[in-house]
């Protein structure tokens, strides 16, 4: 049986498989379908500290091989969060992530901030990226400056490790992943979705109340695939790969391509036990090729 | 308990583009009500790539029935399903009709095109209990209302009616069904149908202050709760976990008003809570 473990450095993982931020609610809505202690670990969806109401329906469009969302973050706020959801997941074994939010600078520290008082989390991804709050789809993660800058502060107030989730509508992402490292990152989550538009032909409008959204699911794995390897190639930090994957063989791409663990985003919506399944299809595929511990293929691609 | 399990096609009965299909799935019709639904997922690869939503139309020991018109991609797919075929079906899910109470009462039914999936789980039930059941039939012409003899074999009135009058009374389901509310004013009042034709109905059933509970449709990702895509404008509740309270982009909300997860705390609603849009 081969070793899943993986350490990320600051955190160790029982395995490489976590779920997604945004797909995954705040978890106890898989528990029917899915041993939450399956996953190496789960990330609930995106905190600010106040319950937030979110975009205008339609807030999804599906396209050929993905989807299109805008919900716009709508939440119930880190007290909330803490007061009636983390006592539950905090029983579980597994690592619990939370996604941290903010409006402003200060926002995303305030939030870090109250998040550190409470027991039972293991890290925070810092979610600079989340096209769908901006009007023109802009975000922290657009910026090497801004990104820095939303690091710096959370990594100052916070014991825990922190994750920095890039976007991928950036010219060079390997510039933005460096300087959420330089500002003490202690590790990169790429990509969050790629800003996108459909538009209804017969009613001219478009199919997203917001107009744009971003694009998840198969459709965009090779782009993100690209984009984790170049990260992967320009950082030091530990890489944590997003994107498409709905399969081991997919997980299993990102890891020789860099990636030291995986997100599963929006096969959770489509699979509930989507994380669960991919978890014994990398285990399986280790067994038939004789690999006793996941980490031996970490980064193992070989360009010539 | 939902579940998340392979069903296989039993039956697979095609009208002029309605379908119904049997699925045999023995712990999700067991545990189903009327009113809660199911995520289908309609092909095996990446497109289409979300489960489409369907009411649970029956349901018994051995599994559920679907019952749908074919409106796009997924149910194409799905309309194409025969007999021995499986379909991963997720569920039963949701909030369904409130049943109970209502035994010796009067409740009227209205269902328009599609809209009637769920509402013959509901009659069955309803006669079982003892209600004076009424089910009312709305489609665009005679097609559009297959399941009108189905309906009728539960022994009770089902008034049809069709916009070109083709069958039944010639105009809209709303007016018929309310002309019959005014005329024996009913104890509770269940629907599902167009957007337009379930406003109307809450403005009357409101009127002549009728208890009413409407399911809505809704694109949904996931339907468990998890991707808050499904989400509607809705007065009261609870405000709780959950609430959509607080800051967001392009909304001139009112008071008291908030996006509710249609698959989490609908699909059914009472009418009074629902905000019409259009």
């Amino acid at each position: 049986m081969v070793d899943m473990s993986v350490d990320l450095g600051f955190l160790k993982l029982r395995n490489p498989v976590l779920t997604a931020s945004g797909t995954f609610g705040y978890g106890l809505e898989f528990e029917p379908y899915l041993d939450l202690n399956k996953p190496g670990g789960i990330i609930v969806k995106g905190l600010y500290l106040e319950p937030r109401e979110g975009n205008p329906p339609p807030r999804i469009a599906e396209t050929p091989a993905g989807m299109i969302n805008s919900i716009g973050l709508q939440g119930v706020g880190v007290k909330v969060f803490a007061a009636e959801i983390l006592p539950r997941l905090r029983k579980l074994e597994t690592a619990v992530i939370v996604n941290v939010c903010g409006c402003s600078d200060d926002e995303y520290a305030a939030v870090a901030t109250f998040l550190d008082r409470q027991e039972g989390i293991a890290a925070y991804e810092l979610n600079v990226s989340c096209p769908n709050i901006e009007k023109d789809g802009w975000c922290p993660a657009m910026s090497a400056e801004a990104t820095h800058e939303v690091v710096r502060r959370v990594k100052s107030a916070v014991r825990r490790p922190v994750i920095t989730k890039l976007s991928p509508n950036v010219t060079n992402i390997a510039e933005i992943a460096a300087a959420a490292e330089e500002a003490g990152s202690d590790a990169i989550s790429l990509v969050n979705t790629f800003l996108a538009m459909a538009v209804d032909v017969e009613t001219r409008k478009p199919k997203i109340g917001a107009v744009l959204g971003g694009l998840s699911g198969p459709a965009i794995k090779p782009i993100a695939l690209r984009m984790v390897w170049q990260v992967a190639s320009a950082v030091g930090v530990p890489v944590i790969g997003i994107g498409g994957i709905s399969s081991g063989a997919d997980a299993l791409e990102y890891m020789i391509a860099g990636a030291s663990a995986v997100q599963v985003g929006t096969a959770n919506l489509v699979e509930p036990g989507a994380a669960g399944r991919i978890v014994d299809e990398i285990a399986a595929w280790c067994d038939a090729h004789g690999i006793s511990s996941i980490r031996e293929i970490i980064g193992t691609i070989e360009t010539g | 308990m939902p579940k998340d399990m392979k069903a296989r096609i039993n039956t697979a009965v095609t009208w002029d583009g309605y379908h119904l299909l049997e699925l045999e799935c023995p712990e999700i019709g067991t545990a189903a009500g009327p009113g809660q639904f199911v995520m289908v997922r309609a092909g095996s690869g990446p497109y289409p790539l979300l489960r489409r939503p369907l009411s649970v139309h029956a349901a018994g020991p051995h599994g559920i029935e679907i019952f749908f018109k074919t409106a796009g991609q997924g149910t194409a797919l799905l309309a194409g399903k025969r007999p021995g075929d499986s379909l991963d079906v997720l569920g039963p899910l949701g909030k369904g009709f409130t049943v109970g109470g209502l035994k010796e009462k009067r409740a009227f039914l209205v269902g328009g095109g599609r809209g009637i999936a769920p509402l013959y789980f509901l009659a069955k039930k309803l006669v079982a209990e003892g209600a004076a059941v009424t089910v009312f039939y709305g489609g665009r012409t005679e097609a559009d209302l297959p399941l009108r003899e189905k309906l009728e074999s539960l022994r009770l009135p089902v008034l049809c009616s069709t916009d070109d009058g083709s069958f039944g009374t010639a105009g809209l389901i709303t007016e018929l069904a309310g002309r019959e509310m005014e005329r024996a004013k009913p104890d509770m009042l269940y629907a599902c149908g167009p957007e337009l034709m379930m406003k109307i109905l809450a403005k009357t059933g409101l009127e002549l202050g009728v208890r009413a509970e409407f399911s809505l449709e809704a694109l949904m990702g996931c339907g468990i709760g998890a991707c808050w895509s499904c989400v509607r404008r809705m007065r009261g509740g609870s405000g709780g976990s959950g609430s959509g309270e607080g800051k967001g982009k392009g909304e001139g909300g009112r008071e008291g008003e908030r996006w509710v997860k249609i698959c989490e705390e609908g699909p059914v609603f009472p009418a009074e809570n629902i905000v019409w849009t259009e």
